[in-house]
């Protein structure tokens, strides 16, 4: 591992080593990986060329169901994006050390998670040229979007959250690049040459002292204040995408809430779930380990309850309210044409992560993929019973429908599992994938080491 | 006639360097400067520079922000007008969710600005104090002082056990 040299003398030295070492050349295993990933997008891309050139009739969607997989995608991916900001600006604001070494790895997550879904908007629309139509901009027919509409307000959250995601990000990166560039000085060769270069321009110069670092770490905390009220917000947006409108499943005032407690589960259903092959090809054991999993899977199963509280609550206002058409939309979900992704919900969101009670399940790590791979599903599944069930069962018996996704909808919902994943592949080995500086901030606390395993959270 | 001398110790470890930093400060210097790969609150009150000034730009890129985004969706429902209803032409409570997002993003965008001005970068030239060991697992401590009183802080810096001190001038 001659390209980070100089050998680690020092436990701070040894830290940044074992994760600066991750970013070797890649190995075969990695390169296959890429392959199978490259070879789905270009599947899926094709699916896409094909729906642009033949119109929106190649996707299964139809009246009265004029919202399915690719509004399921959206919602799902734009889920999948929360967990990052909450782990690091609310769990950084709240002072919770076992964030430390799995928010760099989740803010990737939630930079690839947004940009997946912001595709699903343009894929939906048909005529992707118009798009830049949601932008407010100046032109010669005086027009301006309506500000009205809560799919202006979804552009305006996500391109926001897009963008403060991306800085926040950066910016924790900036001192591990110093420390990139600073290790590579002490190396001879080409390539350390280069990388010293990329990186000394990533870290834009920074040098470490104590007045950059008041600077830097001011800005860090505003960044986390604002992040905090931001990645709540922009889910509840995107549940008033629904709940704004009239259909009977839809209105709801609990939807914000609700949203935004599914969207910070399956967020951390992810982490868990990528997280944990990712720990073992990088050889990262030390750093994410059975601390990390038992807290994650608490924050887990917290967030499972208030779903399933949802769930519940949501049922029994339906029945509650007396209104005839929300009950039947209710029932319908539970036993109509739907009921299998129903009852699929149900079980992945609501009873499988109850195990994460049990501590020793909480502490073992293959357990804790496992579960989370059932909650990615069990999510997924719940943006489609809310988005597909609710629309194929309005207000007129005359306009009930059903939905079936073609093979279009189905092959570019896999291309969007390979974009994300091959973003997070490319990440993985360019950029260091724990942040090295909270690392050593939380061995000089005192608060954790690298192999600590410790009990309490 | 005494000029200035500069005294670099470098440490190991955070809480020695706040031991230091402390003494120093004690002995009536004010030039400190340190470097390292980390840094904490307590080090930051011992080295006891002003606040930082990017709340304000926190503060000021928010307020614009908040400002824009009501800006632009009011102005454009009385530009181009379009009665519904007869219902008022400005719809404030959906506007809330716009002037919201505008908050945030000009706070978050300017912060960073801030922090990027006042910490001088991006730039290519390091400052000539910085070492490679400085980002990895080393602090420097360095203090600017009369070179009358540069033997006594290096006494001072060489009680805290450093790595090494230097002294140029």
């Amino acid at each position: 591992m001659a390209s980070v040299a100089p050998p680690a003398r020092t436990p701070f030295a040894r830290v940044s080593r074992d994760i600066i070492g991750a970013l070797w050349a890649p190995e075969w295993r990695y390169r296959a990986v890429m392959g199978v990933l490259v070879v789905i997008l270009s599947w899926a891309g094709f699916a896409w060329v094909y729906q642009i050139k033949t119109g929106m009739g190649t996707a299964g969607i139809s009246h009265p169901v004029m919202w399915g997989v690719y509004i399921t995608n959206f919602v799902f991916w734009v889920g999948i994006a929360h967990s990052g900001t909450l782990i690091s600006a609310i769990l950084y604001l709240t002072r919770s050390g076992w964030r430390t070494t799995i928010n760099r790895a989740a803010e990737a997550m939630t930079i690839f998670a947004v940009m997946t879904a912001g595709l699903f908007p343009l894929i939906h629309l048909g005529r992707i040229w118009y798009f830049y139509f949601l932008a407010p901009y100046p032109n010669q027919r005086f027009l301006w979007p309506n500000f009205r509409s809560p799919l202006i307000w979804d552009f305006f959250a996500i391109s926001t959250y897009f963008t403060i995601s991306l800085l926040f990000w950066y910016s924790g990166l900036i001192p591990d690049m110093a420390t990139i560039r600073d290790r590579m000085k002490g190396v001879t060769g080409r390539m350390a040459r280069f990388k010293e270069k990329v990186y000394g321009a990533l870290s834009l110069g920074w040098a470490g002292s104590d007045s950059q670092w008041k600077n830097y770490r001011r800005m860090y905390l505003y960044m986390a204040a604002i992040a905090t009220p931001l990645v709540l917000s922009v889910h509840s947006v995107v549940s008033w995408d629904f709940a704004m409108a009239i259909v009977p499943g839809w209105h709801s005032t609990i939807f914000a809430p609700y949203f935004v407690a599914g969207a910070i589960f399956s967020g951390i259903a992810m982490v868990i779930t990528l997280s944990v092959p990712f720990r073992w090809a990088l050889g990262l054991e030390d750093y994410i380990n059975e601390y990390h999993y038992d807290n994650m899977a608490k924050l887990m199963l917290l967030t499972s309850l208030i779903v399933g509280y949802a769930y519940i609550a949501e049922y029994f206002m339906a029945w509650y309210s007396g209104d005839a058409m929300e009950w039947e939309s209710f029932r319908w979900r539970a036993v109509g044409a739907y009921s299998g992704p129903f009852w699929i919900m149900m079980t992945c969101n609501v009873l499988i992560p109850l195990l994460c009670f049990a501590r020793r399940i909480r502490r073992s790590i293959m357990s804790m993929f496992i579960i989370s791979i059932f909650v990615n599903i069990g999510m997924w599944y719940e943006r489609f019973v809310i988005i597909v069930t609710s629309l194929a069962h309005e207000y007129e018996p005359g306009v009930w429908g059903l939905y079936t996704p073609t093979w279009v909808e189905l092959s570019i919902t896999a291309g969007s599992f390979a974009w994300f994943l091959f973003w997070f592949m490319i990440f993985a080995k360019t950029l260091p994938a724990i942040s090295i500086t909270e690392v050593k901030e939380s061995m000089a606390e005192g608060y954790w080491k690298p192999g600590d395993k410790k009990e309490d959270s | 006639m005494a000029g200035l001398a500069t005294v670099t110790a470098t440490y190991g470890d955070i809480h020695t360097v706040v031991g230091a930093v402390r003494s120093i400060r004690e002995e009536g210097c004010k030039g400190i400067q340190v470097f390292g790969p980390i840094m904490e609150q307590e080090l930051e009150d011992a080295i006891g520079k002003p606040p930082s000034p990017v709340r304000r730009y926190a503060l000021i890129g928010g307020v614009v922000g908040c400002i824009s985004g009501f800006a632009i969706t009011l102005w454009s429902s009385f530009y181009y007008p379009l009665v519904a209803g007869g219902k008022p032409l400005a719809s404030v409570p959906a506007y809330v969710v716009i002037g919201f997002e505008m908050t945030i993003l000009f706070a978050g965008i300017s912060a960073l600005i801030g922090m990027l001005i006042h910490n001088r970068m991006p730039t290519v030239e390091l400052s000539p104090a910085h070492r490679p060991r400085y980002s990895d697992d080393q602090f420097g401590l360095r203090v600017a002082c009369d070179s009358k009183q540069s033997g006594k802080i290096e006494d001072v810096l060489r009680s805290y056990g450093p790595d090494e001190v230097h002294v140029d001038g």
